[in-house]
């Protein structure tokens, strides 16, 4: 679990400088909300589903997603799994159970529980698990997902990570109500608050939920509280609406990368070396990642007609024709990294 | 000459009227009837006992048997966990049933009416629509959302506008607008055989009506092609395209057309997204004239895209321009006088018809 934390904390760091340098064009950091990721992830199996919002690269760390997988994405070439599709921190992987990342707040709850509904009809031992933040619970769509989830009895565990912000929108801006516990209980659904930067209380608060939804066919609703370290995204510049002391305390004094290393230190388990060969080692590996990854060619150009459908419609294999004709007549005109 | 199309014509409108009369040449037994509630309603069951992971899906589907009774008996017959009756939330079960099919089923989703479906419409095309695209074809989304579209009769602005144009703009969508008994079997079960995300407009009015079937409509494998549109009577001088209820008024404006020697082409679009070009630029071909059909808004239309389509492909062998008959450009009121102007009646197709054929006729309906 520690060395997956250290891996999201680093990919972040590094993916972030990519962007700062030019080299892939956005990218959203998990800073601060380490422990919900990973804990959450390690407490559930892999039989079960992942709806994300998208701050949660750290389950599919945990899953196995590999460094080279989050750069293909990021630099959207010939090996992204979504074909050049999406922006950057889009992931998605059918084989991880990972539900592509899309941008529309909240969206992912009702069809969380649709999937989570399923999954009851098909008498199968799983459960969904979906993330969204503090600002998400504010859409309508987290009020018709909790409250379908309760009637339809569905297998499913709401995650909130209630991290203070959404963008520059502090939470006493975003609800008045005694945070988002309370609406889950309001819907019928059991919830629980958890501080979210103890790794060891999200794991078991998870493992828990996971047992009662499988076994009792029932949503839960977990409010994990931690801080949003990080800025929103690459796009914006959150000392513009809040102190940068109070960003500086939450990094340092709250870190629960930090947190959850000094207890693994304490019981003997971890020592600094191991952290200095780790950090190195994970450093290396993403590095890396990110060179090959810029090398890499970027989708070829049929791919800018697939998938509309599940079969190409001959309205489109006319325009990819016209497309190529087009391209071979002016080669000078069409980026030489597009393979055609 | 105009004898022999006289009777063919009379032929095919008995058809649509009297099934039970022996002047009907084109099926080899007497046909049956059926009502297009019928149509839907077996179809579904079908479809339902083929696959177990169909599955239905809506407000008052279950218990109620449906709002206007298009799913009755499928709750008894399948139970509780195949028919879903769910609370009110449009957004919500539509993204519950999106999420049941990133998972692998095959939800059929109700909307009481195509009006309610603006509550959830950023899950039809965001997260419906788009998503094959966006996860590179990783989540694919086999649903088909269902329900009256358009004017019924008085309920209003809110419960009576045409969502055609809109969803067909979508690439990643398809849309379907069945006008018969046979166009809705066949076209709903290929919807919901269908790997795509299908929009399947149907119209109250039409509900209760009855149309023949043949032996082959009624067999369980029954099954038409999406994105072919159908000629539902040959003609020769002018093209009218029209899909849903505006089929029933074209096929009516075109008996009138005849006796004063005009030879209307009907064509039934059945299929809004793919739409098919090809048998309307064929036709246009052959007639030079086009009017389109429609009962919604006019800007931005199924018309416009269909003129456009002809202009780009067939603009030499217009002899008149293609004019666009639609609904009135207002929300449509309630009183009944005022709600039969704001729709296209058989008068206005009639008098198009004659425009395009260059027969001097006032452009404003009489009050």
């Amino acid at each position: 679990m520690y060395s997956d934390m250290v891996t999201l904390q680093t990919m972040d760091t590094i993916f972030y400088e990519a962007q700062r340098q030019g080299r892939i064009s956005f990218y959203v950091t998990t800073i601060g909300e380490e422990a919900i990721n990973i804990a959450s992830a390690a407490a559930v199996t892999s039989d079960d589903f992942v709806f994300p919002q998208y701050r949660e690269p750290g389950v599919l760390i945990w899953r196995g997603f590999t460094p080279q997988e989050f750069a293909s994405q990021c630099f959207g070439n010939r090996a992204d799994y979504g074909k050049g599709r999406q922006m950057p921190i889009h992931y998605g992987s059918n084989k991880h159970k990972y539900f592509t990342v899309s941008s529309t707040i909240a969206t992912q709850i009702p069809q969380a529980v649709g999937a989570a509904y399923s999954l009851k009809m098909d008498k199968k031992d799983a459960c969904v698990v979906t993330y969204f933040g503090d600002g998400g619970t504010s859409e309508g769509d987290f009020h018709a997902g909790l409250n379908f989830a309760a009637v339809t009895e569905a297998p499913v565990i709401f995650i909130c990570r209630n991290n203070g912000w959404a963008i520059s929108t502090p939470t006493s801006d975003q609800f008045r109500s005694d945070g988002i516990a309370v609406r889950g209980q309001a819907y019928g659904v059991r919830s629980i608050r958890v501080d979210g930067n103890d790794a060891l209380a999200m794991y078991s608060a998870v493992h828990t939920a996971r047992k009662m939804a499988v076994n009792e066919h029932r949503p839960i609703l977990i409010e994990a509280v931690t801080y949003r370290v990080g800025h929103h995204s690459t796009s914006d510049d959150s000392t513009k609406y809040r102190p940068a002391d109070e960003i500086e305390w939450w990094r340092m004094a709250r870190d629960p990368v930090t947190r959850f290393r000094k207890w693994i230190e304490s019981n003997g388990w971890w020592s600094g070396e191991a952290e200095t060969q780790l950090r190195s080692s994970i450093r290396s590996q993403l590095l890396l990642a990110i060179q090959m990854a810029e090398k890499v060619e970027k989708p070829p150009v049929k791919e800018l007609f697939t998938d509309v459908y599940d079969d190409l419609p001959s309205n489109l294999r006319e325009q990819e024709k016209l497309l190529r004709e087009t391209i071979s007549r002016h080669p000078q005109d069409y980026p030489a990294d597009v393979p055609h | 000459m105009l004898g022999i199309v006289r009777q063919k014509v009379l032929g095919q409108s008995l058809q649509k009227v009297r099934p039970a009369v022996s002047l009907l040449r084109s099926y080899s037994s007497a046909a049956k009837q059926m009502t297009v509630r019928e149509a839907l309603n077996s179809a579904l069951d079908e479809e339902m006992s083929a696959d177990p992971k169909v599955f239905l899906m809506g407000e008052e589907v279950g218990e109620y048997q449906g709002a206007y009774k298009i799913s009755k008996g499928l709750l008894e017959k399948y139970g509780p966990e195949r028919v879903l009756d769910t609370p009110i939330t449009e957004a919500g079960f539509t993204g519950i049933g999106v999420g049941a099919a990133y998972y692998g089923l095959k939800p059929v989703v109700e909307f009481m009416t195509f009006n309610f479906s603006m509550q959830a419409i950023d899950h039809i095309i965001n997260s419906a629509a788009k998503s094959n695209y966006m996860s590179a074809g990783q989540l694919s989304v086999p649903l088909v959302f269902r329900g009256p579209n358009g004017a019924a009769a008085g309920v209003g602005a809110q419960h009576s506008q045409c969502y055609a144009a809109w969803y067909a703009s979508c690439p990643g969508l398809k849309v379907l607008a069945p006008y018969n008994s046979e166009d809705s079997r066949g076209l709903l079960k290929a919807a919901i055989r269908d790997p795509d995300p299908v929009i399947f407009l149907e119209n109250e009015l039409l509900y209760g009506e009855s149309f023949p079937v043949s032996d082959e409509v009624l067999d369980s494998s029954f099954c038409l092609p999406i994105g072919k549109a159908k000629i539902e009577r040959e003609g020769k001088d002018v093209t009218i395209t029209a899909f849903s209820k505006m089929v029933g008024y074209a096929l009516k404006a075109a008996e009138i057309l005849e006796k004063d020697g005009i030879d209307a082409e009907v064509i039934n679009l059945r299929s809004i997204r793919p739409l098919d070009r090809s048998t309307i630029n064929t036709s246009v071909r052959k007639t030079n004239r086009l009017i389109t059909v429609e009962e919604g808004f006019p800007q931005h239309g199924v018309g416009a895209e269909i003129c456009a389509s002809v202009v780009e492909e067939s603009f030499g062998y217009l002899d008149a321009p293609v004019e666009r008959v639609a609904g009135a450009d207002v929300p449509m009121p309630y009183a009944a006088n005022l709600e039969r102007m704001a729709v296209p009646q058989v008068e206005d197709i009639v008098r198009a018809a004659k425009r395009a054929c260059y027969r001097s006729v006032p452009l404003a309906a009489a009050a």
